[in-house]
């Protein structure tokens, strides 16, 4: 397990290596420069600005640089948020965005596991209708119309909740746009959760522990969940990596410091090396849950161990 | 002695897409303590789902109808927590896929301790010893060791008699074998079959053997239940069937045995004509589109089971003429 793990590290490199630089040439690539916005520059006075930033030097050569730099952790200057260097930026928003992502993933996977759950057990059934077609509703829902409508509900008629705002991660504010964010992942992972539990339930072995005479508790959660939890496994390795680049909707809205505005901003704006630091990051988090969501699949089935070991 | 099991007129339905399928139709049978009773019939014959009927395993589109009573107590449809006292406690079950039908995600020994634990009330720790003799009994080379394997790691006949170990935990009265070793080569076949009937004189389990294997059953059995088209065709002790076999199919089936020294390309007949089709049964007797001794009667009344002699009966329009 530990070679395996070590032996998909190594590859991890070169894999992130590609990425990066496919992204890098790929922003060079797109018309537009980041100083378009500017208005009226002197055509020397963008010479300059150009040049300060080393926009001046052919592509190949901005790379290299770049590399070098990324190797020790500086992702260099933003050039649309002056007075800001890329990893300042990131080392802001990054843990904004970690903690509304994950609150979010852990409320969405209670939730949904448990609805998935009790739905297939009881297939075919008013409950299993009632849940899949609530589930139906959070996906066709997106955030940008859940979240006003949270934020007009709790925060402007109940006045329960703030309407917005970071304040520091404060419980109450955090509140409205992890349940926004959840919503939609209830959904899917309800869905997820309930396929994986009726494929699993049709199968000899569960028939076998009933003719023991096990409580339906036991048969669920050690014979069936075990391997009803896969799909979800797959699912949830790119779903945790994809927190990293936060939520641009739920962030405007609620009006977080977020990383999401960052990278969508910093795409748009042509900020090339806020852009590339984001990459970087999501491209590693990607690497890495791809890597953990294998491990739990060994984890749950001997048999994918076995074939790790290997 | 009274019987162990009394099934009467037991009806099995599943309804498709299509329509609804008669898998087992007015069955009447006992089971008395410690005798070993061998089912035999074609694939879709019913003698598998008479038997998870029984045991409240019928998939989600059967149902079951008439009186399974175990000792007197009605167990067809019985509650979920009146079947779990029951299931894997009195009356046991042993399938013929062993490797889908243990849990590939749990160690072979915990699937047995479980059932000790659920039904005996057993610690882990005693569980454990008790899984671990019972892997023993069966003879499953170091048990200790096996007990911690993975049904993966198992070969076919190791899981086999994982399945027969599991299935007599709790000294069960009752074990049925559903085609349990179909999928085992000869000489494991031999083992398994030898397994249980050991249980049967040692322990006096009543044993039900189903199977479409007569080899088996004449090897094993002390009486025999022969099914067609989710009907019982012939019941009786299995020296009197397999010396005069009233019903035609019951003939025809021992004659399509292969024996000793004859040139199977040759010497083996088959019955001709398709099993048939439960959605479309006729309404005389079933077998009668394949039988070589029909008349006329037989495609218009379906013969009930007739006494042919002392706990020998059969269903054929043939016996009553005669």
């Amino acid at each position: 397990m530990l070679s395996y793990t070590l032996r998909r590290l190594a590859i991890a490199v070169p894999t992130l290596f590609i990425i990066v630089t496919a992204a890098f040439f790929l922003m060079r690539a797109a018309p537009g420069g980041p100083f378009d916005a500017e208005a009226d520059l002197e055509p020397e006075v963008l010479a300059n600005i150009r040049a300060a930033y080393e926009l001046d030097l052919p592509p190949v050569e901005q790379y290299r640089n770049f590399l070098g730099r990324a190797f020790r952790g500086d992702f260099g200057p933003s050039l649309v948020y002056k007075d800001f260097s890329v990893t300042e930026l990131i080392a802001i928003g990054l843990p904004v965005s970690i903690t509304l992502g994950l609150a979010a993933k852990l409320l969405a996977l209670l939730l949904g596991g448990l609805a998935g759950i009790v739905a297939a057990l009881r297939q075919n059934t008013l409950v299993d209708h009632t849940v899949m077609a609530v589930a139906m509703t959070g996906i066709a829902l997106p955030a940008f119309v859940t979240a006003p409508v949270l934020a007009l509900i709790f925060g402007l008629w109940l006045q329960w909740l703030p309407v917005a705002g970071w304040n520091d991660g404060a419980l109450a504010n955090l509140v409205l746009p992890v349940v926004a964010l959840a919503l939609p992942q209830v959904a899917v992972i309800a869905r997820l959760m309930r396929g994986g539990m009726l494929e699993v339930l049709r199968s000899n072995f569960v028939r076998t522990a009933r003719s023991r005479g096990l409580r339906e508790r036991t048969i669920v959660w050690r014979h069936v969940l075990p391997s009803a939890v896969v799909p979800l496994v797959g699912y949830l390795g790119p779903a945790l990596a994809a927190v990293m680049t936060g939520s641009l909707v739920v962030e405007v809205i609620f009006n977080l410091p977020g990383v999401g505005r960052y990278f969508v901003q910093g795409a748009l704006n042509r900020d090339y090396p806020l852009v590339m630091g984001i990459v970087i990051i999501y491209a590693s988090f990607i690497l890495l849950f791809n890597l953990l969501a294998d491990l739990v699949y060994a984890l749950l089935d001997p048999r994918v161990r076995k074939g790790l070991e290997s | 002695m009274a019987a162990l099991l009394e099934c009467r007129g037991l009806d099995v339905r599943f309804s498709t897409d299509t329509g609804t399928v008669a898998a087992v139709s007015g069955l009447d049978f006992d089971l008395a303590p410690g005798e070993c009773l061998g089912i035999v019939g074609e694939s879709g014959s019913g003698k598998s789902q008479t038997f998870l009927a029984m045991f409240g395993l019928l998939a989600a589109n059967g149902t079951a109808t008439g009186s399974v009573k175990y000792r007197g107590t009605e167990i067809l449809n019985a509650p979920r927590a009146v079947l779990d006292e029951l299931r894997g406690n009195r009356l046991a079950m042993v399938f013929q896929d062993a490797l889908s039908g243990l849990t590939p995600t749990m160690r072979v020994g915990e699937q047995l301790a479980e059932v000790l634990v659920r039904h005996q009330g057993l610690s882990r720790a005693d569980a454990r010893a008790r899984a671990i003799e019972a892997l023993e009994i069966v003879r499953l080379p170091d048990a200790a060791r096996r007990y911690e394997a993975y049904p993966f790691e198992l070969s076919g006949g190791m899981r086999q008699r994982v399945m027969i170990a599991m299935a007599s935990l709790c000294r069960p009265e009752v074990l049925v074998a559903d085609e349990c070793t179909t999928a085992l080569d000869v000489t494991v076949q031999a083992q398994v079959l030898r397994l249980l009937d050991g249980m049967k004189r040692k322990a006096g389990t009543a044993i039900v053997l189903i199977t479409h294997d007569l080899g088996v059953v004449a090897g094993l059995c002390d009486r025999v239940l022969i099914m067609y088209g989710g009907r019982a065709v012939e019941i009786g002790p299995v020296r009197r069937i397999f010396r005069e076999p009233a019903h035609p199919y019951t003939r025809a089936l021992l004659r399509s045995m292969p024996s000793l020294g004859a040139d199977p390309a040759v010497d083996l007949p088959v019955i001709p004509g398709q099993p048939p089709d439960l959605e479309n049964l006729p309404p005389g007797c079933a077998f009668a589109p394949r039988c070589t001794e029909r008349f006329a009667p037989c495609q218009a009344e379906r013969p009930a089971l007739q006494v042919a002699a002392a706990d020998h009966r059969s269903a054929c329009h043939l016996g009553r003429v005669q």
